[in-house]
C-alpha cells in the first residue's frame, strides 16, 4: 500500500509542472496557418528549421556553450582548490571565506552591474564573451565551493594523512590523491555551474550589446520584439533553448538533487 | 611540525577564490555605494560628486516606490503560495515508492529550465487569442500581459511555477533528516497520521522551512528576468521591480549614479530580509534548545 495513496497528492503537481511544457513542445510542432485551429492537423518541423536559419538562435547556442563551458572551468578551477583548503588544511579565515561566500550569493546581481559594467568597459571587455565569463565564474563560485567542500569533508581524513606521511606536499595531496576521488562531487558543482551559467539574462543583457554575441536567455528574451517571429518559431526556439538543461535534469536528477539540496541540509 | 606549512599552503589554494569574490562581488557593491553619491552619465563623461542627492530623488519618486512596493508585493505573495504548495509536494515524494525517481525528474524540470522560458512558456499560455487559456475558457480576461491589475500575478505564476520544485526538495532534505523512530514510536502509541504532522513531522522541520523561505525570498527580491519577458514592467510602469527599473535607469537612461542608488536600495532591503531570517532560524534554534 505505500506508495499507492501518494500520486493522489502527486498527479496534480505533475499536471501542473508537465502539461504547459508538453504545450510548448506541441505549438513549436504547430503548423503556423493552423494556430486558430483547436488541433493541429499534422506535427511540423518547419518551426525549427526558422528559429534555427535565421543564424541569430544558432549563433546564440554557440555563444552560450562558449560561455557556459568558460564559465564552469574558471569556476570549478578557483574552487576545487579553495574547498580542498577549506576541508582540510588548518588556516585562518577558512569559516569567514566560507560564510562570506554563502552572504554573496544571495547579493541580487543588479547591485554589481553599474560598476562592474564601468570594471569591463575600462579593461575593454565589455561586449565581448570574456567580459560575461569572469563576473559568471564569480557569482558562481559560492555554489561551487559549498558543495566542494563539503565533497572534500566526506572524504576520509586519513586520506590526507596517509598522503602527508608518504611525504607528498598539502599539494600534490590535492592533485593526486584527494581530487580524482572528489570526482563525482566535481562532477556535481560543474553540472550547477553550467545550469545557472546557461540560464542567466541580467548580465548578459546588461554587458553584451552586440546581436552576435547574445548568449541565448538574451536572444530569446528579445525574440518577438525584434523580428516579430510568429509564436510557433518562437516555441521551437524556446525548445530548443532547454535541451541541455533537460538532458542534464533527466540523466543527473539523483545529483542534481544531491547537490542543490547538500546547502539546506547541512545550514 | 607541519602546521606552518599547511598553513601557509591553505591560504595559498584560498587566495584566487578569495580574490574572485573580493573584486567581481565585494568590491563592486561598494563601488556601487560610492557611484551611488555621484552624477555619473557615461555618453557625456559626466562624473561628479552629489552626496544624498539621488536618494533624495528616490524618496520623491512615485515610480521607485512602485519598483519596491512590486518587489515586495511579488516576493510575499511568490514565496507563500511556493511553501503552500510545496509542502504536500515534498510530503507525496518523501512516501512515494515506486516511480519515485521519475517523479523527481519530472518535477525538477521546470526549475532547470532558463526563467525567460519559463516567462515564454507562460506568455503563450496566456496568449489572449491562441493560448490555452482562450482556448479552454473564452470567457476569460482576454489581456492579461496588459492589464495592470492583473500583469503581475502572471509573473508569480512564472515563479511558483518554476520554484515550487526547489522549495519541495529542499522540504525533502529536511524531511529525510527526520529518524523515521520518532514517527513510528509515536504510531504505535496509537497518534494519528495528523497528529504526527502537527507535532513531530512540522516542528521537526521548521528550520528546512525558515531555510527555504530564506533562500527563496532573498531570490524572488532580485526578479527581473520574469517580468522583463512578460511585460518589460509596463503597462506603463505598473508591474516594474526593483531590478527592472534600476536596469533601465543605468542602461536605457545612462544614468549610473542615480541607478546605483537604486541598486544600492535593492542590496539593503536583501540585507535586511537576510538579517530577518537568519534571527528567526537562530531564535527558534535557542528556543528548542531551551526545551
Amino acid at each position: 500500500m505505500k506508495g499507492a495513496p501518494r500520486w493522489a497528492v502527486a498527479a496534480p503537481y505533475l499536471a501542473f509542472f508537465l502539461l504547459p511544457f508538453a504545450w510548448l513542445v506541441l505549438t513549436s510542432l504547430w503548423p503556423d496557418a493552423e494556430l486558430a485551429r483547436p488541433l493541429p492537423s499534422h506535427l511540423t518541423l518547419e518551426n525549427y528549421e526558422a528559429a534555427l536559419s535565421g543564424g541569430g538562435l544558432a549563433r546564440a547556442l554557440l555563444n552560450s556553450l562558449v560561455v557556459g563551458g568558460a564559465t564552469t572551468l574558471l569556476s570549478l578551477g578557483l574552487a576545487a582548490p579553495a574547498a580542498f583548503a577549506i576541508a582540510r588544511l588548518e588556516f585562518p579565515g577558512r569559516r569567514l571565506l566560507l560564510a562570506g561566500a554563502l552572504a554573496i550569493s544571495m547579493f541580487p546581481p543588479i547591485a554589481t552591474a553599474s560598476p562592474l559594467y564601468v570594471l569591463l568597459r575600462a579593461v575593454r571587455l565589455l561586449d565581448t564573451l570574456p567580459g560575461l565569463v569572469l563576473p559568471y565564474a564569480s557569482f558562481s563560485l559560492p555554489l561551487a565551493l559549498w558543495l566542494l567542500t563539503s565533497t572534500f569533508r566526506e572524504l576520509p581524513a586519513e586520506l590526507y594523512r596517509a598522503a602527508r606521511v608518504d611525504g607528498a606536499t598539502p599539494w600534490l595531496a590535492f592533485r593526486r590523491v584527494l581530487l580524482p576521488l572528489a570526482a563525482p562531487g566535481v562532477g556535481t558543482s560543474a553540472l550547477l555551474v553550467f545550469v545557472f551559467a546557461w540560464n542567466e539574462l541580467l548580465y548578459a543583457i546588461t554587458f553584451v550589446t552586440t546581436p552576435a554575441r547574445r548568449t541565448v536567455p538574451v536572444a530569446l528574451a528579445l525574440f518577438a520584439g525584434e523580428f516579430r517571429d510568429p509564436w510557433v518559431v518562437l516555441a521551437a526556439a524556446a525548445a530548443v533553448a532547454t535541451v541541455p538543461v533537460v538532458a542534464i535534469a533527466v540523466v543527473f536528477q539523483r545529483r542534481v538533487i544531491a547537490g542543490l539540496t547538500a546547502g539546506a541540509v547541512k545550514g | 611540525m607541519t602546521g606552518e606549512s599547511e598553513r601557509r599552503q591553505g591560504l595559498l589554494l584560498a587566495a584566487p577564490a578569495t580574490a574572485a569574490l573580493a573584486l567581481v562581488a565585494v568590491g563592486p557593491v561598494l563601488a556601487t555605494a560610492w557611484l551611488s553619491l555621484r552624477r555619473k552619465i557615461l555618453v557625456f563623461g559626466e562624473d561628479r560628486f552629489i552626496g544624498l542627492a539621488n536618494y533624495r530623488a528616490l524618496a520623491g519618486d512615485a515610480r521607485f516606490w512602485n519598483a519596491l512596493w512590486n518587489t515586495a508585493y511579488f516576493t510575499a505573495v511568490a514565496v507563500a503560495l511556493e511553501l503552500l504548495l510545496a509542502l504536500p509536494l515534498a510530503l507525496a515524494l518523501h512516501r512515494a515508492g515506486r516511480g519515485r525517481s521519475a517523479l523527481r525528474a519530472s518535477v525538477l524540470l521546470p526549475w532547470m529550465l532558463p526563467t525567460v522560458v519559463a516567462a515564454k512558456l507562460w506568455a503563450l499560455l496566456l496568449q489572449p487569442d491562441f493560448g490555452v487559456l482562450a482556448r479552454l475558457a473564452p470567457g476569460a480576461p482576454a489581456a492579461i500581459l496588459a492589464s495592470p491589475a492583473l500583469a503581475l500575478h502572471a509573473a508569480i505564476l512564472v515563479d511558483v511555477w518554476k520554484t515550487t520544485p526547489f522549495v519541495a526538495l529542499v522540504l525533502l532534505a529536511g524531511l529525510q533528516a527526520i529518524p523515521e523512530d520518532l514517527a513510528r514510536a509515536a504510531r504505535v502509541d496509537g497518534a494519528s497520521a495528523l497528529r504526527i504532522f502537527r507535532s513531530i513531522t512540522l516542528p521537526l522541520l521548521r528550520p528546512a522551512i525558515v531555510l527555504a523561505l530564506l533562500f527563496r525570498s532573498l531570490d524572488a527580491f532580485r526578479v527581473f528576468d520574469a517580468v522583463f519577458v512578460l511585460t518589460e514592467g509596463g503597462p506603463g510602469h505598473t508591474t516594474e521591480p526593483l531590478s527592472l527599473y534600476a536596469y533601465k535607469t543605468l542602461l536605457r537612461a545612462g544614468s549610473f549614479g542615480l541607478g546605483s542608488a537604486i541598486s544600492l536600495v535593492t542590496f539593503l532591503c536583501v540585507l535586511a530580509l537576510g538579517l530577518a531570517w537568519l534571527r528567526a532560524l537562530a531564535v527558534r534554534h535557542g528556543r528548542e534548545a531551551l526545551r
